[in-house]
């Protein structure tokens, strides 16, 4: 009973991940009157909890890699931390990665417990955010470039070409829910892997391991977040912030879809290997972020004008302040939480550096 | 469910296009005959024309409808129905022009009259370019500049050909309150193809619209 009171922090990051991210993916079909709001959420909802529980373990392992927090109250304390400081720049305008505010946490504890931040691990997270966000640029440049080289061939009539977006809205929003889900699912319950209270359950063919059972609730949690919260960021989505049209949405979403992907696919990550490829480190990424890299892909693509890269500082700017509030807030309340509430937020027998050991 | 009804819209939209070629090709004969002073074929052109209209008229109602309820073509939808309310109106135009001569029964003297059809063949010319460039909008918006030129060129020629017949008109021995009639008439049949112009210019913005 004690797990699920400190899970509340998970469940409620994960709503506001559902509530804010869903909207990256099905923002703009809604917030165009291209797919209705029920239809979008149930699609979202539905895939991105099969992304959670199929796909979700990698990018988890990742965080684990960065800092295995080892007490339920230490977890609880990690992430509410990320939720408030994503609350917080959030409320005040600013660009903000459930990701980073996750890692700064992270980052805390490791303070806190006196275990040493793995440097690689760090560097590996950091250098995945900035590449993530160059690949959905550069992905969206060459998929706007092919579909307007399709288009001028294929002579696509206006309404056909109508009914194909609102298909591909559909088809590509399944997979960039599936993948918002595999990747960010370790941000909402990725410290409470190595304290996970359940036991692997088989039924028939199906193996249904402890992970896939706590990255489940966390996929409900996401799925309540978009259901409850998530119309209204749609709406400023699609009409306020990008105002792009269903096809360059189409485009900026595969994109993103894709980088997710890239970044949260063990099959991937295992059939590159073993074909002696390099490969894309599991990292939870921003979805936000690679939304704002694919629209600056096509707006390089487009050769627009009045491109405003100050966005781009905004964002780099957000890679170093996310973190370091988080770090800050997490480290103060693990203070306050171990000698005000005398309760113990980290298992100081257990604390060793952790290199990629918490087994799945 | 979806393509079907895009694939309705689309015979719908076509055929609307068609109508509004064909009306323009009944007001033309409708003229020729009124000029031969066949009085029955005439009237039956003005029936037929009639007829066309309000089959353009119900079309275009149901498309509308259709792009509504169905919120179809979002970012285009605006566009889309100004183009078919506005080549609604070339139809009308060609009714309203056919029904004058119905109603007032013009005196126009035999020398204009190949004046009259030439300045009906530019005026006709005008709104089957526009027509093309409207399917063209449709499908390959790149490619709608083609004709929207040959509608400007059109709609000057039935300038021309109407300031040409004025100017003859007004130095003729006709009574003012013919040449004031004829004056009229030769005003409506050039307002087709302004009303050809308008359509094209409005059809030069919703091309560089999508291309953007």
């Amino acid at each position: 009973m004690i797990f699920f009171l400190y899970l509340s922090s998970g469940l409620f990051l994960g709503w506001s991940l559902g509530a804010n991210d869903a909207a990256n993916v099905f923002g703009t079909a809604v917030g165009t009157k291209m797919l209705k709001f029920r239809f979008a959420a149930i699609i979202a909802s539905i895939f991105v909890i099969l992304g959670a529980v199929i796909s979700g373990a990698g990018a988890s392992e990742t965080l684990g890699a960065l800092g295995s927090v080892n007490k339920i109250a230490g977890a609880f304390i990690v992430v509410l931390s990320a939720a408030i400081t994503v609350y917080w720049m959030t409320r005040l305008g600013l660009p903000v990665s459930t990701s980073q505010a996750i890692v700064g946490a992270i980052i805390a504890w490791n303070l806190f417990a006196g275990i040493q931040t793995d440097i690689n691990v760090l560097s590996k997270i950091i250098g995945s955010w900035i590449v993530s966000l160059i690949l959905a640029a550069l992905f969206a440049f060459v998929i706007y470039r092919l579909v307007i080289r399709f288009k001028l061939l294929l002579k696509i009539h206006l309404f056909r070409l109508d009914a194909y977006t609102r298909l591909g809205l559909i088809i590509v929003g399944a997979f960039g829910a599936y993948s918002l889900g595999a990747n960010n699912i370790a941000n909402v319950m990725g410290v409470f892997v190595s304290i996970s209270p359940f036991h692997a359950i088989t039924l028939g063919p199906l193996n249904f391991t402890s992970v896939q059972q706590l990255f489940l609730i966390g996929g409900i949690a996401i799925a309540i977040g978009i259901f409850t919260y998530s119309y209204r960021v749609m709406l400023t989505v699609g009409k306020s912030v990008f105002k792009l049209t269903p096809q360059t949405a189409l485009i900026v979403v595969l994109a993103e879809s894709l980088v997710l992907f890239l970044f949260a696919s063990r099959g991937l990550h295992d059939f590159l290997v073993s074909h002696g490829l390099p490969t894309f480190p599991l990292v939870p990424v921003s979805s936000s972020q690679l939304v704002i890299g694919a629209v600056i892909g096509i707006g390089i693509a487009k050769k627009a004008r009045n491109m405003k890269y100050r966005v781009l500082g905004k964002i780099g700017l957000g890679w170093i302040v996310t973190p370091v509030i988080s770090l800050l807030i997490c480290f103060f309340s693990l203070f306050v939480w171990q000698n005000v509430f005398t309760q113990d937020v980290v298992d100081r027998e257990v604390v060793h550096i952790q290199d990629c050991d918490v087994k799945y | 469910m979806m393509f079907k009804e895009t694939k309705l819209l689309e015979k719908q939209m076509d055929n609307f296009l068609d109508i509004i070629s064909e009306s323009v090709l009944v007001f033309q004969e409708g003229l020729r005959r009124y000029f031969k002073k066949q009085a029955d074929d005439f009237e039956s052109s003005l029936n037929k024309v009639d007829v066309l209209e309000n089959r353009a008229d119900d079309l275009r109602r149901d498309i509308e409808n259709r792009l509504y309820t169905e919120t179809l073509i979002p970012e285009s939808r605006g566009d889309v129905l100004g183009l078919l309310e506005n080549m609604d109106k070339l139809v009308n135009g060609a009714k309203h022009v056919l029904k004058e001569f119905s109603i007032e029964i013009p005196f126009i003297p035999v020398e204009y009259h190949e004046e009259f059809l030439e300045l009906a063949n530019a005026a006709g010319r005008g709104v089957e370019e526009v027509v093309q460039a409207a399917r063209r909008f449709l499908s390959d918006p790149l490619s709608v500049k083609t004709n929207l030129h040959k509608v400007y060129h059109y709609e000057e020629e039935a300038d021309s050909i109407a300031e040409k017949i004025k100017r003859k008109v007004f130095r003729s021995e006709l009574e003012l309150a013919q040449k004031n009639h004829i004056r009229h008439f030769i005003i409506n049949m050039d307002a087709l193809a302004d009303k050809a112009e308008d359509v094209a210019d409005r059809l030069a913005i919703y091309t560089i619209k999508r291309s953007i």
